[in-house]
């Protein structure tokens, strides 16, 4: 009993609870939803494809959590994904050359330029927020257009594709029998997990997110911590836009990454991370990254027309957020304490 | 003084998870009196005035307002009843006009939909009239000062409901003119016939103006007596419950021949709030600091952590000239700052004892250098024990911990850090008496261990009692420097009157 309290108490186990239904809710009504088999070495089904298709969102939530526990957010990573898949296509298209040409740029520059323009974009806001004291969301929504407008400029306004196939391996080549985006996924959210949780980035983060004037006074470097939050959101986005641009091999000015910066939040809050700043939980954050995936996959999966779908995601998300929520876990609890009476200590 | 019983609460009893908080509590307040409620933090005085104004709702026990029971559900509903309670912290809307926050959720409408402003307006003016107060109510709240902020909150917990009227801290933030004036203010509405409930630390406030007091402890009813029959001792032991340590026993620090100085400051400025100070911080001795709220004695500790930029003269640390421009590089050379404004500036609400203890040290370590969990269990537990912190564990919200409480976490945090040059602003503001007590022996403690203390304090019997060197501070100067037996209360007092001027050091 004393165990199951306490795994019923951690900071995960809410997200979890809310995927493993939504999970059931597919096993019962159609048990082929969660097929998983191996075939022609790999894995193919539809909880890989799940998976895999919500690794974007992940990446950008991991980034995103970080910025909304220092009390901020970040509205721009949408755009900025669209910047740097733009960025990458051009750097491989060099110039305006047709689609089937590339320069001689080894893919390695190619990915380390355009993580380099998404982490100086990320230095931008935190130099905005941190410096000039200017509130996160405007900050991030002057970026947000920004980069939409720097992406028309890069692409001259137009969708840029590329015939590169080694470009297409970054996503969509297969390791172990799994896709290389679920492993980058996997692979940063571990690298971000271990620099926040196994070094004191992460109090730090909490702490300024918590009281900056306090951390302040402590003797933390506050702004430091917020240009870095800031980069770092940047970062996986630019990741994001290599992933998209490699996935599908071109990038649509006003469309790639489009309202991907909502998402993010949505996964955030569902993870379980305060949105006024504070302690905050990347796993939780990944786990509500799968929600929206799983949610939107079952939609697809019955059919239900898009206009639809978008309402009822709505209103799940909604639902789990009041079941989440501090006052009803305390409703939840004086249920449970009315029958029996809490010995004082 | 017509003494008829207002409001009787009897046997008030509240738990939370864990706690009892409240264990049958009474209190009988009467119409015409200032009536005191005492305790130390924890006690539950704070417990008890939320049941009364319905923010919470009590497990057991009746209230009887002028002979009817009554049971507040919400702030709302006993507002109505005729309660209402201004609290530390004005809880107004600061971008609102003071009209807006005199008539918020009570508008006088035109036609049903449209505020009537004018006439709003009008009635706020009158309503503040009756305080003398003569401003401008279509001005934005925050226009004002603090003070008038809380006229303004009591002008609109009058205008609602005149019969119980609760002041929980109300002097914490306000100067000596400002307390008079609000004491005042407190004794019309006396003589009006309202029951008047006070809370407050100062003990010299409490026999100023109250008429009874209850005395709370553990959340248990210790006793109701007339403040003229009870003496300051006897409310001290009973408030405390064991004879109380008094500060009076305590030995000042002796320094040792040839101490080394650790900060030296020479005439320095910062832009507005201090001129040309001079001074020198050694081991082993408490540097006082005496002198009223704004004279530049805040700021002069600021300036010296590296939180205010200093533009004019320098600072040496160990006889190393410094360019303090940040807290960063105080603490790199051991110097540790507990700040006057505790919640604002010293305690981060939402994490743990554990991780607040930690903060500074990991800060200065910086953030490849992990304090591994292990190591700051134990680093957190040795204080908890040492500083006598009451918790049932390190991972408690240090938010949740009482005042003093809080404040012990902060110095835990800070002697984590093993600093040489300890600076105390306030370090005893808003805390208990209990907890009071237990700082200023632990401030002499590490003082006879050789660290160098700065202590800044509004109470001057602290700053007699305690330091070795008295630096007196008035209009942003340093206007006297005294030392050990020229140290005295009415000598302090006078030159912050500005009675001397000599500078004896």
């Amino acid at each position: 009993m004393r165990i199951l309290k306490k795994i019923t108490s951690t900071r995960i186990f809410p997200p979890l609870l809310v995927l493993f239904l939504i999970l059931l809710f597919n096993l019962i009504v159609q048990p082929g939803f969660l097929s998983l088999e191996f075939r022609d070495g790999r894995f193919v089904g539809g909880l890989m494809l799940i998976l895999n298709r919500s690794i974007p969102i992940m990446l950008l939530a991991v980034g995103m959590t970080l910025v909304i526990a220092t009390g901020g957010v970040d509205l721009s990573v949408g755009s900025v994904v669209a910047v740097s898949a733009a960025v990458a296509i051009s750097l491989i298209r060099g110039g305006d050359l047709a689609p089937t040409a590339y320069t001689a740029m080894p893919l390695v520059f190619v990915v380390l330029i355009t993580m380099l323009v998404g982490i100086a974009l990320g230095l931008w806001n935190g130099f905005l927020i941190s410096k000039l004291n200017m509130p996160p969301v405007v900050a991030t929504l002057v970026l947000m257009v920004a980069a939409r407008g720097l992406t028309q400029i890069i692409t001259q306004e137009r969708s840029l594709t590329t015939g590169h196939t080694p470009f297409g391996e970054i996503a969509n080549g297969i390791t172990l029998g799994v896709p290389n985006q679920f492993w980058i996924g996997v692979g940063i959210f571990l690298l971000v997990w271990f620099f926040t949780r196994r070094t004191a980035l992460g109090l730090f983060i909490e702490s300024v997110g918590a009281n900056k004037s306090a951390s302040t006074h402590a003797g933390i470097r506050s702004n430091v911590v917020l240009m870095a939050v800031y980069a770092v959101s940047a970062l996986c986005a630019a990741i994001v836009g290599i992933l998209s641009a490699s996935s599908v091999l071109v990038v649509e000015p006003m469309n790639t990454g489009l309202d991907m910066e909502l998402s993010a939040i949505v996964a955030v809050v569902l993870g379980g991370t305060r949105m006024n700043g504070g302690k905050f939980n990347l796993g939780g954050s990944c786990i509500g990254a799968i929600i929206l995936q799983a949610l939107h996959q079952t939609m697809t999966f019955y059919g239900v027309p898009v206009q639809f779908s978008l309402v009822i995601q709505a209103i799940v998300i909604v639902v789990i957020i009041i079941i989440q929520s501090a006052t009803t876990r305390n409703f939840i609890s004086s249920l449970f304490k009315s029958k029996k009476e809490v010995p004082a200590s | 003084m017509c003494n008829d019983v207002i409001l009787k609460m009897t046997k008030i009893e509240k738990s939370f998870p864990g706690v009892k908080a409240l264990k049958g509590v009474d209190l009988t307040l009467r119409a015409g009196e200032v009536h005191c409620i005492m305790g130390e933090n924890g006690a539950g005085k704070s417990t008890l005035i939320k049941c009364l104004t319905g923010v919470y709702q009590m497990d057991a026990g009746e209230v009887m307002l002028n002979g009817e029971e009554v049971r507040p559900q919400s702030v709302t509903e006993a507002m109505k009843l005729g309660i209402s309670s201004v609290y530390q912290e004005v809880n107004l809307c600061p971008n609102l006009t003071v009209a807006e926050n005199i008539f918020i959720g009570r508008q006088p409408m035109r036609a049903g939909v449209f505020v009537d402003l004018p006439k709003m307006n009008k009635l706020s003016q009158k309503a503040l009239e009756k305080f003398n107060l003569d401003i401008d109510v279509t001005r934005s709240l925050d226009s004002y000062p603090i003070a008038i902020q809380q006229m303004v909150a009591i002008a609109r917990a009058v205008d609602v409901s005149a019969k119980v009227l609760i002041f929980d801290e109300p002097t914490s933030s306000l100067d000596r003119g400002e307390v008079e004036r609000l004491f005042d203010i407190m004794r019309r509405l006396k003589a009006e016939g309202m029951a008047i409930v006070f809370i407050s630390h100062f003990l010299d406030q409490v026999y100023e103006i109250s008429d009874r007091i209850t005395v709370l402890r553990n959340g248990a009813f210790i006793g109701e007596h007339l403040a003229s029959e009870l003496s300051r001792i006897d409310l001290v032991t009973q408030m405390v419950g064991k004879e109380f340590d008094k500060i009076a026993n305590l030995q000042k620090a002796t320094p040792k021949e040839g101490r080394k100085v650790i900060i030296q400051a020479d005439n320095i400025s910062v832009d507005t709030s201090i001129h040309n100070v001079d001074l020198s911080l050694s081991e082993g001795e408490v540097l006082g600091f005496a002198g009223l709220l704004g004279s530049g004695r805040s700021e002069t500790a600021r300036a010296l952590f590296g939180l205010d930029k200093v533009s004019n003269g320098s600072v040496s640390i160990r006889g190393k000239a410094m360019n303090l421009n940040s807290p960063v590089v105080a603490i790199k050379n051991r110097i540790a700052f507990c700040p006057e404004d505790r919640k604002r500036d010293g305690i981060v609400a939402d994490l743990t004892i554990r991780e607040n203890i930690v903060l500074a040290l990991q800060g200065r370590m910086g953030m490849f250098k992990f304090i591994s969990r292990k190591k700051q269990e134990e680093l957190a537990n040795r204080y908890i024990k040492l500083l006598g912190i009451v918790t049932p564990d390190a991972e408690k919200k240090i938010g949740e911990l009482s005042g003093g409480n809080q404040q012990k976490v902060i110095l835990a945090r800070w002697l984590a850090t093993e600093p040489d040059a300890l600076i105390l602003d306030e370090p005893t503001r808003g805390i208990d008496v209990g907890a009071k007590a237990e700082i200023i022996k632990l401030t002499l403690e590490l003082c006879e261990k050789g660290m160098a203390v700065a202590f800044i304090s509004s109470e001057l019997e602290e700053v007699v009692k305690l330091s070795n060197n008295v630096v007196i501070m008035r209009d942003h100067k340093k206007v006297a420097q005294l030392c050990e037996a020229e140290i005295d209360h009415d000598r302090i007092l006078q030159t912050i009157a500005g009675g001397e001027e000599a500078c004896v050091s």
